[in-house]
């Protein structure tokens, strides 16, 4: 069984307790493994050893304001939902440092020495990948890339997990970014009550499975996880039309739902730092108490924040109309200009995270609904 | 839908590090009405000084550790290489200390940043300039422009209000503006004892004369209810939307795109303006709060 062929495209099949020296592999090769683990009932993305560490038999039920870690009824590791965190974490951190500045005769600068960690990221989601490939239209564009996403995501290793177990506020199958992951991985993994079938997305990823004791994925295995997967698809919690979109949030600006929703929201930016695609950040300076030095960050931003659009000229969004709309229009609309796809995956973070619980796939059926064309 | 042609690489700003200011030297800060000042900038290194250059209506970020950067147009002569000119409102945290220093303070400087007046493209035309209050420095760059290549341009008028005489800026060059056929129509919103002239908001200049629709270009920067108002008189007169250009303020922190603060619907008004032919961002412009 040590001789299956491998290439870049085929499915193997691990056995489950394969996964372990996978990780204690990758971790050889100078990688923190990181993965989801439960942390104050909820599940967070951190550093794990290996199984034991993973939420085994756990799942999530999520609804708009609501999510609670529940007993799947099975013993499978990834059988959990995405929590509040997204993987954007990693290569966007939340506050990072830029330049630090010491006044001494002048100010000198030097570059901020963190340097780009190598990270094994275990258990993307087929709609975080989504994700993450968004947010590398924003962050490495032709006419300039960040450095540090760059560097954190050129250093990274994905390990993806096929989603058989989609919950309340799901709606990637509408989206077109789950439930089956489609590339942008290193390996994936579809897991079984028995083994994981893996998909080998790269030539790295192939290098990690080498020695491990393989099987050839049977076909019995592969039609139980297509089923699953076919399954999954039927069961997402949310649907969202988009065929009409951007064109129906940017022709209906001035729709009353806008104004019902901001009666509800709170502006409190929930959804914004839940969202794996959200990309805005804003810079500020850290400076001592005798002002001799100074460390410029870069920390996340929101569009809900009121200094967010404030200049000298006043704040162009003064209002939480303004801004859920500003959220809204630009991440079922103009994104679609600037970056090429939409910017939801359909993961429903932002619905069940969202403490008022507005949701968005409600919110563009409502513009939907009563749409007024100017 | 297409903005204007993005503007040649940033100088004073290295693809990786984006984010790095260039520190540059104030060679002269003067005031030029009550809390607006112009603060001048030379680069520390000479080589960067040199290799500097920017088109009318492009900005800088201005930065001072602990307090932060703030985008700034550039008000001075493109032509003029020595040292670059910023005419700042002293409005924020950021601005009023930079009002604070002295000749030979040190402060960071990145750019140019984004689109410029198509100035070049409008040879051969009218101009009509409109500005209002702090929006005649980023216009200003044009009009040395103007002065430069005086010949190339038909009928040039500027039209400048401010809210009281005392608010004008740059009226010591009014004279040598129009000496050089440039005709300075100035206004204000409130008069005062000293002042002889017209009164009245910036929109309103436009019925002092006749407009020729087939070659009048319109440059605009200020307020935005002045810059609606504008295109508004400009459009009257049946001067094309996509011949009227317009400069708009917003929140930026980058000045490339990046950062998200200064989104006008699909634009990043920091990389795909802020000079945008009206006619681009006419379906937002618009939009109230948008």
């Amino acid at each position: 069984m040590a001789d299956i062929p491998l290439s870049v495209g085929t499915t193997v099949a691990l056995p489950k307790d394969q996964l372990d020296p996978l990780l204690s592999r990758l971790r050889d090769k100078g990688y923190r493994t990181i993965g989801p683990r439960i942390r104050d009932d909820a599940v967070v993305y951190e550093p794990i050893e290996g199984l034991a560490d993973l939420p085994r038999g756990l799942t999530s039920v999520q609804e708009a304001g609501r999510y609670r870690i529940v007993a799947s009824g099975n013993q499978r590791y990834f059988d959990i939902t995405p929590g509040a965190q997204s993987w954007k974490q990693f290569f966007f951190p939340p506050r990072v440092s830029l330049l630090e500045f010491q006044k001494n005769g002048g100010w000198k600068k030097h570059s901020a020495t963190e340097s780009a960690p190598r990270l094994a990221l275990v258990g993307v989601r087929p709609c975080e990948l989504a994700a993450i490939e968004i947010q590398d239209r924003a962050f490495l564009r032709e006419d300039f890339t960040d450095p540090i996403y760059r560097d954190r995501r050129k250093n990274a290793f994905l390990v993806a997990v096929n989603c058989l177990h989609p919950c309340g506020t799901c709606f990637c199958a509408s989206m077109g970014t789950g439930p089956k992951a489609s590339g942008g991985f290193d390996l994936c993994l579809t897991e079984l009550d028995e083994v994981f079938l893996v998909e080998i997305g790269t030539d790295a990823g192939l290098e990690m499975l080498k020695g491990l004791p393989l099987k050839a994925a049977d076909k019995a295995d592969v039609q139980k996880a297509e089923a699953g997967l076919a399954s999954a698809k039927e069961r997402m919690g949310r649907t969202l039309e988009i065929g009409d979109l951007p064109d129906l949030l940017l022709k209906n600006l001035e729709h009353p739902e806008w104004q019902a929703v901001a009666a509800r929201c709170m502006s409190c930016s929930s959804c914004t730092l839940v969202c794996p695609t959200c990309f805005c950040w804003d810079t500020q300076d850290r400076t001592s108490l005798d002002g001799a030095h100074t460390e410029r960050q870069r920390v996340w931003d929101s569009c809900f924040n009121p200094g967010y659009s404030h200049q000298a000229g006043g704040n162009t969004r003064p209002t939480t109309r303004s801004r859920y709309r500003q959220w809204l229009t630009h991440k079922f609309g103009s994104w679609k200009e600037q970056y090429g796809v939409l910017g939801c995956v359909g993961c429903g973070r932002c619905i069940t995270w969202c403490p008022v619980k507005i949701d968005v796939t409600e919110e563009i059926a409502a513009l939907r609904k009563e749409e007024v064309r100017s | 839908m297409t903005t204007l042609a993005a503007s040649k690489r940033p100088a004073a700003v290295s693809s990786e590090e984006l984010l790095n200011p260039c520190w540059a030297e104030v060679t002269d800060l003067r005031e030029e009405i009550d809390s607006t000042f112009t603060v001048w900038l030379k680069f520390k290194d000479p080589a960067l000084q040199k290799g500097y250059a920017f088109e009318p209506g492009q900005f800088n970020m201005l930065y001072l550790p602990g307090y932060g950067e703030a985008a700034i147009s550039i008000c001075s002569d493109p032509e003029k290489r020595d040292a670059i000119g910023h005419t700042v409102r002293a409005v924020g945290n950021v601005t009023r200390a930079i009002g604070r220093m002295k000749k030979g303070d040190e402060i960071g400087l990145r750019g140019p940043f984004g689109t410029h007046w198509p100035i070049e493209q409008l040879e051969g035309r009218d101009i009509l300039l409109a500005a209002g209050g702090i929006g005649l420095p980023p216009l200003r760059p044009a009009v040395y422009h103007i002065l430069h290549n005086r010949a190339k341009y038909g009928k040039v008028i500027l039209l400048y209000g401010a809210r009281s005489p005392s608010d004008l800026l740059y009226t010591n060059e009014f004279e040598a503006w129009r000496k050089s056929d440039i005709d300075v129509q100035v206004t204000v919103d409130r008069a005062d004892d000293t002042w002889k002239g017209q009164v009245g908001v910036v929109p309103l200049l436009f019925y002092r004369f006749r407009l020729d629709p087939a070659k009048t270009a319109v440059m605009t920067c200020g307020p935005e209810i002045m810059i609606r108002f504008v295109v508004f008189e400009a459009l009257a007169r049946r001067i094309p939307a996509d011949r009227i250009y317009v400069s708009l303020e917003r929140n930026m922190k980058c000045g490339q795109g990046f950062c998200g603060h200064c989104q006008l619907g699909p634009f990043f008004v920091c990389k795909d303006g802020p000079v945008f032919p009206y006619s681009v961002i006419e379906p937002y412009f618009g939009v109230e709060e948008f």
